[in-house]
C-alpha cells in the first residue's frame, strides 16, 4: 500500500446563507439570489477538489462542540434533517452521508496513541452538526465521497487560545499520521469564518445585498492580514499570531479546525489560493485552497 | 398564591445523565430524586403553563421562542452521545409564545417565532420536561438565551415574560434550566468519584446556593457577574438575571435547595423558590426608565472590538475610522467613555467616567439628584441663594452618585482604590462628612485626601474625585 496524502486543504467556511442563496433540492427555503462571490468561490475551489478525486473528505467543525476531548463518527451511514439553531428560516437539510469508519477511527487510534482522549459515536440517533453539513454540500454538493467528521474540542475556550492551539496541533498530527498509514489521498476541510461579530439583526428578506458589509472595519484589516499571510505562504507566521487574531476579531477559527488544518498540512509554506472573501451578516469569510499541486508546494 | 402571575419557580441542572444515567453516580441519583420531589411539587401547582429559559437554548440574532403545537423528535446530546437517544414529545402554549413575542417585540429586540418541524430543542429543556413535565400535563414555552445579552436586557427578557403573562391572564410554573459553576472534567472520569473540578467552584456555588435557599433571588442577581467571573458561571449564570425580572426583582421568597451535586465536574442544582407575595408584572414604561443601570451598553463598548482589535503593522489609520472619533491609539490599552444613565447628569462637556487600562477615573461627582438639578441637602431662599445645608445628606448624595457610576461602569464601591474630597468649609464640616463617609468607606479603606476650595461650579458643598478598579 502507498502512503496516504493530504492532497488539499480548505478554509472552507459554513454559512447557511450560501446554501440557502443556491437553492439545491436538499433545502426547505428558497431565496432569489445572495452572496454571489462567495459562492462562485467555492465553484472554483470545488472543481479543484472534484479534479482531485480524493477518497475522503474530513471536515472539522465549531458546531461539534465537545468538552471531553475529540469525537468521530463510527457508523458507515448517517441520515437526517439538519435544522439551522440559528438561522431555520434558511437552512433545513436533508441529508445523505457515508462515513469513512476506518478512516475515522485510524484518526481516533492516532490520537489515543499519544494520549488524547477520544470517543466514537455510534448512536444512530445522532445528528450531525450543520456546520459540518453546510461545508461538505458547498465542496461537494454530489455528497459522493466519504467523510469524517471531527468535533471541536473546547480547550480554547476552557483555558486559553494558546492551550487550544496547542490541542488542535495535537489532532492535526495524529490526522496526517492516520492519513499516512491509510494509503488514502484526502481533503481537509476547516470549516471556519474569519472575524465573527456580527449584526444582531437581520432584514426580512436575508438576500437583501444592500445590507451586508463587514461589521467593523478592524475586522476587515485582521482578516486581511491573515488572508495575506496565506497568500505568501506564511503558514507558521499565521499560526504565531492565531491567538491575537482570534482575540481581536473574535475570530472563528478559536475552536481549532484551521490550526488544526495547517498542522496536519504540514504548516505549508507554499502559496494558499484564496478563492474569494465575503461578508456574511457582518462576518468575514473566505474560500481558501491549499493544493500543492497547483501552488508548486507538492 | 392567589393572585400571583407565577405559582413557583425552580432552577435546574439540565444535564443528560440525570435523565439517563441517574444510577451511574451517588450524587446523580440524588439529583434525580430531588427532581422527583419537584416534578410530584409541579403536580400540585395551580398553572396554565410551564415556562422555560434554557442557557443551552443559543440564540445570536435577539430571541427565539418555540411556537411548534406539538415538536417533536429523537434527541441525541451532542457530548455525551453514548448515554442514548431521547425520544420527547412537547405541547406548546403557541398563543402564549405569540404574546411573549410580542412583548419583547416592544423592547425592540429581534423575535422570531420557532415553528419548523425537526427545529433542535436543547438538551437542558428536553432533560427538564422529561423529569418534571413528562406527559405534558401543562403546555410549555420557551424562549431562547441569547449569547451576548448582559443584565439590563435579559432581566428585560424575564420582565416581558410577566407582562405575557398578566396580558393573557395566565399563571405559570417558572424553570430555569442551568447549571451554577460550568467547568467540566475535560477528560473521562469513574462518575462514582465525580466531584465539582474546583474547591473554588464550590465555595461560590454554595454561597449561591445559601442566598437562593433564603429566598434571596434579587441578592442573586446583584451577585451573578462577580459570580459568572469566579466560578465560570453556566453561560455567565445569566438565566438568574431571567428568572429575577420574571419574578419581579425581590427577596420575597421561601426557597429549598432540594440537592447540589456534582455532574461531570459542573455544578447542578436543584432549587424550588415559591412567592411569599404575588408576583406581579412591571409596565413597560417603568422598566424602561428603570434604574438597573445600562449594562448592556456598557458591555457594548466594552465588546467594541472598533477600539481595540487593529492589526498594528499594516493598519492605516482613515479619518473616517470609528476608532478615531474616541482618541485611541491602535492597539492599546482600554480607553473609553462611559456615560452614567443614573446618576446627575454632566455640567459641563465631560463624561461621568472614563476608562483607561486597568483604571476607571472618575470625573468630580457632587451630589445633584439624577434627572434634575436639585440638590439634596440645601434649602434655597426665593433668589436660589442657600439659606443652609446639611453636609451628611449631601456627602450621602454624593456617595449614591458615585455609587451609580460604578456600578454603570462594571464596578462597585467596594473597588474604589483613591478619593479625593473637596469641601467648601472644612471647619464647619468635616466632621458631618467624615462620620458619613466612614459608614461607608470604614471597611473598604481607599486611600483619601481632603482639600478645601474656595467653591464649586454649583452651590454644592463637598464633591469627591475617584479612581476604582473596573
Amino acid at each position: 500500500m502507498s502512503k496516504g496524502s493530504i492532497v488539499a486543504g480548505v478554509l472552507a467556511p459554513h454559512p447557511p446563507h450560501l446554501v440557502y442563496a443556491e437553492n439545491p433540492p436538499q433545502n426547505e427555503p428558497r431565496a432569489e439570489c445572495g452572496w454571489e462571490v462567495l459562492r462562485w468561490a467555492y465553484e472554483r475551489c470545488r472543481a479543484n477538489i472534484k479534479a482531485l478525486k480524493p477518497d475522503a473528505l474530513i471536515v472539522h467543525s465549531p458546531h461539534w462542540p465537545t468538552v471531553v476531548g475529540h469525537h468521530f463518527l463510527g457508523l458507515p451511514h448517517f441520515q437526517g434533517l439538519s435544522v439551522d439553531p440559528i438561522f431555520p428560516h434558511l437552512f433545513r437539510y436533508r441529508y445523505d452521508v457515508q462515513v469513512d469508519v476506518e478512516l475515522s477511527k485510524q484518526i481516533k487510534a492516532q490520537c489515543d496513541d499519544v494520549g488524547m482522549t477520544t470517543s466514537l459515536v455510534s448512536n444512530p440517533d445522532f445528528r450531525l452538526d450543520y456546520g459540518s453539513i453546510i461545508s461538505l454540500h458547498l465542496i461537494n454538493p454530489d455528497w459522493d465521497i466519504p467523510v469524517v467528521f471531527i468535533s471541536a474540542n473546547q480547550a480554547a475556550f476552557y483555558f486559553s487560545n494558546e492551550i487550544g492551539a496547542k490541542v488542535a496541533g495535537d489532532l492535526g498530527h495524529a490526522t496526517r499520521r492516520a492519513i499516512e498509514a491509510s494509503g488514502k489521498r484526502c481533503v481537509l476541510l476547516a470549516s471556519n469564518s474569519l472575524s465573527h461579530r456580527h449584526f444582531v439583526n437581520e432584514l426580512d428578506i436575508p438576500e437583501d445585498m444592500s445590507y451586508e458589509r463587514i461589521h467593523h472595519h478592524g475586522q476587515y484589516l485582521w482578516d486581511m492580514k491573515v488572508l495575506d499571510m496565506m497568500r505568501r505562504g506564511k503558514s507558521r507566521e499565521l499560526l504565531d499570531i492565531m491567538p491575537e487574531f482570534i482575540e481581536m476579531a473574535s475570530a472563528e477559527v478559536k475552536a481549532g479546525a484551521l490550526t488544526w488544518l495547517l498542522e496536519a498540512m504540514n504548516v505549508p509554506s507554499y502559496a494558499a489560493i484564496v478563492h474569494g472573501y465575503g461578508t456574511v451578516i457582518g462576518t468575514g469569510n473566505a474560500v481558501v485552497e491549499w493544493n500543492p499541486s497547483l501552488s508548486g508546494g507538492a | 398564591m392567589e393572585g400571583s402571575l407565577i405559582s413557583k419557580a425552580y432552577i435546574v441542572s439540565g444535564m443528560p445523565q440525570l435523565l439517563l444515567a441517574p444510577e451511574q453516580s451517588p450524587g446523580w441519583t440524588r439529583l434525580r430524586q430531588a427532581y422527583q420531589v419537584i416534578e410530584a411539587d409541579i403536580h400540585q401547582q395551580e398553572a396554565d403553563l410551564i415556562l422555560y429559559f434554557s442557557t443551552q437554548w443559543l440564540s445570536i440574532l435577539g430571541y427565539m421562542f418555540q411556537a411548534d403545537p406539538r415538536p417533536e423528535w429523537v434527541h441525541v446530546d451532542q457530548n455525551w452521545h453514548e448515554l442514548g437517544s431521547i425520544p420527547y414529545q412537547f405541547v406548546i402554549d403557541t398563543n402564549f409564545a405569540a404574546a411573549y413575542a410580542e412583548e419583547v417585540d416592544q423592547l425592540g429586540y429581534k423575535t422570531r417565532l420557532i415553528d419548523y418541524r425537526g427545529f433542535p430543542i436543547d438538551t437542558g429543556t428536553i432533560v427538564a420536561q422529561k423529569l418534571i413535565n413528562p406527559h405534558n400535563r401543562l403546555p410549555a414555552a420557551i424562549v431562547s438565551c441569547n449569547m451576548y445579552s448582559e443584565k439590563e436586557e435579559t432581566t428585560r427578557i424575564g420582565q416581558a415574560a410577566a407582562r405575557a403573562l398578566q396580558k393573557s391572564g395566565k399563571r405559570a410554573v417558572a424553570v430555569l434550566v442551568s447549571n451554577l459553576s460550568n467547568r467540566f472534567h475535560v477528560t473521562k472520569i469513574d462518575p462514582q468519584q465525580d466531584h465539582i473540578s474546583s474547591q473554588k467552584d464550590d465555595e461560590w456555588n454554595q454561597k449561591i446556593l445559601e442566598m437562593l435557599g433564603s429566598g434571596d433571588v434579587e441578592d442573586v442577581a446583584q451577585c451573578v457577574r462577580e459570580f459568572a467571573r469566579q466560578a465560570n458561571g453556566d453561560q455567565r449564570f445569566k438565566g438568574l438575571w431571567w428568572l429575577n425580572g420574571l419574578l419581579g426583582q425581590t427577596n420575597h421568597f421561601s426557597g429549598q435547595v432540594h440537592a447540589y451535586q456534582a455532574v461531570l465536574g459542573a455544578g447542578a442544582a436543584v432549587v424550588a423558590l415559591l412567592p411569599s407575595v404575588p408576583v406581579a408584572a412591571k409596565d413597560l414604561a417603568s422598566t424602561l426608565g428603570s434604574e438597573e443601570g445600562s449594562q448592556a451598553e456598557l458591555v457594548e463598548e466594552l465588546t467594541d472590538f472598533e477600539q481595540f482589535t487593529r492589526p498594528q503593522s499594516p493598519a492605516k489609520t482613515s479619518p473616517q475610522s470609528p476608532a478615531l472619533r474616541r482618541d485611541i491609539p491602535a492597539a492599546t490599552l482600554p480607553d473609553f467613555e462611559i456615560v452614567s444613565s443614573s446618576s446627575a447628569e454632566p455640567v459641563g462637556n465631560y463624561p461621568h467616567a472614563r476608562r483607561y487600562g486597568d483604571f476607571l477615573f472618575l470625573s468630580g461627582i457632587g451630589p445633584r439628584k439624577h434627572g434634575s438639578k436639585d440638590i439634596p441637602g440645601i434649602d434655597f431662599d426665593e433668589n436660589r441663594k442657600v439659606l443652609r445645608y446639611d453636609i451628611r445628606v449631601q456627602t450621602l448624595s454624593v456617595i449614591h452618585n458615585v455609587k451609580k457610576i460604578l456600578e454603570d461602569s462594571g464596578s462597585s464601591l467596594e473597588k474604589v482604590i483613591d478619593i479625593q474630597v473637596f469641601l467648601t468649609n472644612i471647619t464647619q464640616d468635616f466632621a458631618g462628612y467624615n462620620e458619613v463617609y466612614n459608614e461607608v468607606f470604614k471597611n473598604i479603606r481607599p486611600t483619601r485626601t481632603t482639600v478645601e476650595v474656595g467653591a464649586l461650579p454649583t452651590p454644592i458643598a463637598v464633591e469627591f474625585k475617584v479612581i476604582a478598579r473596573p
